[in-house]
């Protein structure tokens, strides 16, 4: 017998769900984040949660997982009934296990057979025991090294399959994925889809899976469940089903329907100068506790981003991109070798753009921020957008006229008065958007750098962003993204240049300017 | 927070005299630690301190400590000295002898702590504190699972300064506005560490943390040569005192 069916006959059977008129108010919040939601789960179903963001859908999970309750991480109210095989979820015993975005988060020890041990230590499991299932469950999602290894030392994708291993030790009934592929690079979403897929395939265990990306996941599931913000289940049946069914209000919700992409209305591409040219960079990693020196990743770099141009940087995580990225933007300073304002730009200074003062990069080079919190500086909506004008020189009555123009412009009016950090995630993309145009005269800086703009983002804002930027170009702006998105890629990349093996190459685009 | 994890050496228990240190039971050291920095906070002469900060100096060869750790840990400990002498010496009441001896006195009572961490894996430490010295195990492992934050939240700060710079935001070289943007950005750590601890404690709820009495996968062992460490600390700690009397150098605080 081989060890992958031993180690399934040992999983035992799935746990059955069952809900009936419940639902979950956050701590705080006045309205219920769901409620009224009947769901009955067969043992061993593989079930697919959609909706909208904010519905909801990690919310349940979580509840299932049984982290509500009075000493749970989840705090707020709850009606109605939750039944794991009949009884309120608990997290004693390990019924569920959970697996959520960011494999960073999820880690707890230093080393990866230690982690994959904490989940049965918690449950009290005999120590020659847990050895016994560190080893098996490392085996079952192909854990590359050994026990010892750091878990420092590991790419996105490997942590995460660690994490799915933590999980797998702990003989779970019932699997809860939270976009388990949603915080990694293709190759390592590649990676975790191919474990998913191999331990859906011998596993009993009950499976409820949340994803943005529905095609990629659609083939793991036999049904399809669709919940709504503050209400219950609206649609439920055979993927093919609901597809066929509620794809197109679905999609127009902003979720990622299979053969429903967003059709954003592109322009060509106006083209123009050079505007930045990184001559010989070498590039280094930061430095960072933990994970030993400063690691040259670039050697020997050209590269340029001219006007009225979109240029997009891709490649593995780890190789560069983002490092490159920052040195193109004038945020950081090149091992060696110089990043230099050219053409016009070199007009306003001629220097690297690594010694340019703060405020006159700001005017000139916008960058977008990964994680749209790192950038916010303000304490609400309007003053984030009025900051950059004020500093600039600008009177109130100005930067006040520009502010509203770009809260008009970026949907974002209504929310004026909020705390940025209070805003959804598509809120706080398009604000961090919105504050790096504030920047520049006549509402753009001439270069706008974005890391992952699209990355997390449902189809509206993914839609209005890729039209945006569209805009942007067309105004003679040079757009420069390091992304992932290969749809995003396929309707705005101009020239794509891939980062990998220490080097920067351009990609040929063929067929960008046949599709327009 | 340890040095050991940083260098990646202390796993394993290693043997041979070079790091011998790494093999020793992390509350031993510990504890060890403890008893002379501790036993020395009452004499304020530079032959007590001097006596085992001499021995503890001696046993950092067979620390395990690799070189880079050492020259860096070395120089701030260097530095700390140093300054403390020259502070003392300019504006201590008790002359150059007695500014000799607050620096002695401070490195003596600093070093046993610093070797005592810097060879200890943090996961053994945080076994050994549980298994061995009876702390109770929410805190240990949280404290454990905070120290690998330790290098994502220097992550951040690199990461919120640059978004800084994006904005505008830079001091210069003018330190009324370095105060306001450092303050804004320890702000901005904070929300994103908070957040990141709060995922972090999620997830180990997730995996049953807290539910019930745990089992341990690995043994905190506890052999003679960990005994022997902590009986020899008072040891060290007498003899110094014993020997600094017999000279009659002894001074002790409010003596």
């Amino acid at each position: 017998m081989n060890p992958v069916t031993a180690a399934s006959r040992r999983d035992g059977p799935g746990a059955r769900v069952e809900l009936s008129g419940w639902g979950w108010r956050h701590a705080g919040r006045a309205e219920y984040a769901l409620r009224g939601v009947d769901l009955v789960i067969e043992p061993g179903e593989r079930v697919l949660l959609l909706g909208a963001s904010g519905a909801g859908k990690s919310t349940l999970l979580h509840a299932l997982a049984g982290l509500t309750g009075p000493d749970g991480a989840l705090t707020g109210e709850q009606e109605g009934t939750l039944l794991v095989d009949g009884r309120p979820a608990d997290r004693s015993r390990g019924t569920a296990g959970l697996v959520a975005q960011d494999p960073e988060s999820q880690l707890v020890m230093a080393r990866a057979g230690d982690d994959v041990a904490f989940g049965p230590e918690n449950l009290g499991v005999p120590r020659e025991e847990i050895w016994a299932r560190v080893d098996e469950a490392l085996a079952r999602v192909g854990f590359p090294y050994g026990r010892d290894h750091p878990t420092a030392a590991l790419s996105g994708g490997e942590k995460q399959r660690l994490v799915i291993a933590g999980v797998l030790a702990m003989r779970p009934r019932l699997l809860l994925l939270d976009e388990p592929t949603a915080n990694l690079d293709p190759a390592g979403a590649r990676l975790v889809r191919d474990v998913l897929a191999r331990l859906l395939a011998e596993t009993r265990a009950t499976l409820v899976l949340v994803e943005h990306r529905v095609a990629e996941v659609v083939d793991l599931v036999d049904r399809v469940v669709v919940v709504e913000p503050g209400g219950g289940v609206v649609a439920d049946g055979a993927p093919r089903a609901v597809f066929a069914e509620h794809g197109r209000a679905l999609a127009a919700r902003g979720v990622w329907v299979p053969g429903l992409d967003p059709a954003p209305r592109t322009g060509r591409a106006p083209g123009g100068p050079v505007l930045v040219e990184a001559v010989g960079c070498s590039l280094r990693t930061p430095p960072s506790p933990g994970r030993g020196r400063p690691r040259t990743v670039l050697r020997d770099v050209d590269a340029a981003v001219a006007a009225g141009t979109a240029t997009a940087l891709t490649g593995a995580n780890g190789a560069g991109k983002s490092t490159l990225l920052t040195a193109l933007a004038g945020l950081a300073k090149p091992a060696a070798g110089r990043v230099l304002p050219r053409g016009p730009l070199a007009d306003a200074d001629p220097r690297p753009l690594a010694r340019w003062p703060a405020r006159r990069l700001a005017r000139h080079v916008g960058t977008v921020f990964q994680h749209a919190e790192d950038q916010f500086v303000t304490a609400t909506v309007r003053d984030e957008l009025r900051f950059a004008p004020l500093r600039a020189g600008a009177g109130e009555a100005e930067a006040d006229a520009r502010a509203d123009e770009l809260l008009d412009r970026l949907r974002l009016a209504h929310l004026a008065d909020k705390h940025p950090y209070t805003l959804s995630g598509g809120e706080k993309r398009r604000l961090s958007v919105a504050t790096a145009l504030s920047s520049g005269p006549a509402h753009a800086p001439d270069v706008l750098v974005l890391d992952e703009p699209t990355f997390g983002q449902d189809t509206r804002t993914w839609l209005e962003l890729v039209e945006l930027l569209d805009g942007l170009r067309a105004r003679g702006r040079a757009i420069v993204l390091a992304t992932h998105d290969t749809l995003l890629l396929e309707h705005l990349a101009d020239v794509e240049l891939r980062v990998a093996d220490g080097g920067v190459a351009e990609a040929a685009r063929t067929g960008t300017e046949g599709l327009r | 927070m340890s040095f050991a994890s940083l260098s990646g050496t202390a796993h394993g228990r290693p043997r041979g005299a070079r790091s011998w240190l790494l093999g020793v039971n992390p509350a031993a050291k510990l504890v060890a630690a403890l008893v002379l920095s501790l036993g020395l906070l009452p004499a304020v002469d530079p032959v007590t301190g001097g006596v085992v900060l001499a021995v503890t100096a001696a046993v950092v060869p067979f620390s395990g400590v690799d070189r880079t750790t050492l020259l860096v840990l070395g120089g701030v400990f260097l530095l700390m000295g140093a300054s403390t002498g020259i502070v003392n010496l300019l504006y201590g009441e008790e002359g150059a002898w007695g500014a000799f001896g607050a620096a002695v006195r401070l490195l003596a009572i600093a070093l046993p702590g610093l070797l005592a961490a810097a060879s200890s894996d943090p996961t053994d430490l945080a076994d050994a504190l549980v298994q061995r010295l009876g702390v109770p195990e929410r805190p240990a492992m949280g404290v454990l699972a905070a120290l690998r934050l330790a290098p994502l939240l220097a992550d951040q700060w690199r990461t919120v300064t640059l978004a800084r710079r994006a904005r505008g935001l830079e001091a210069g070289r003018n330190p009324a506005a370095a105060l306001p943007i450092f303050f804004g950005k320890v702000f901005a750590l904070l929300v994103r560490a908070i957040r990141t601890g709060t995922l972090l404690a999620t997830a180990m709820d997730a995996r049953a943390f807290g539910t019930g009495p745990r089992s341990h996968a690995r043994t905190s062992r506890w052999r003679t040569a960990d005994t022997l460490l902590v009986v020899a600390a008072p040891l060290l700690l007498g003899a110094a005192y014993a020997l600094s009397a017999q000279l009659g150098t002894l001074r002790l605080l409010f003596g």
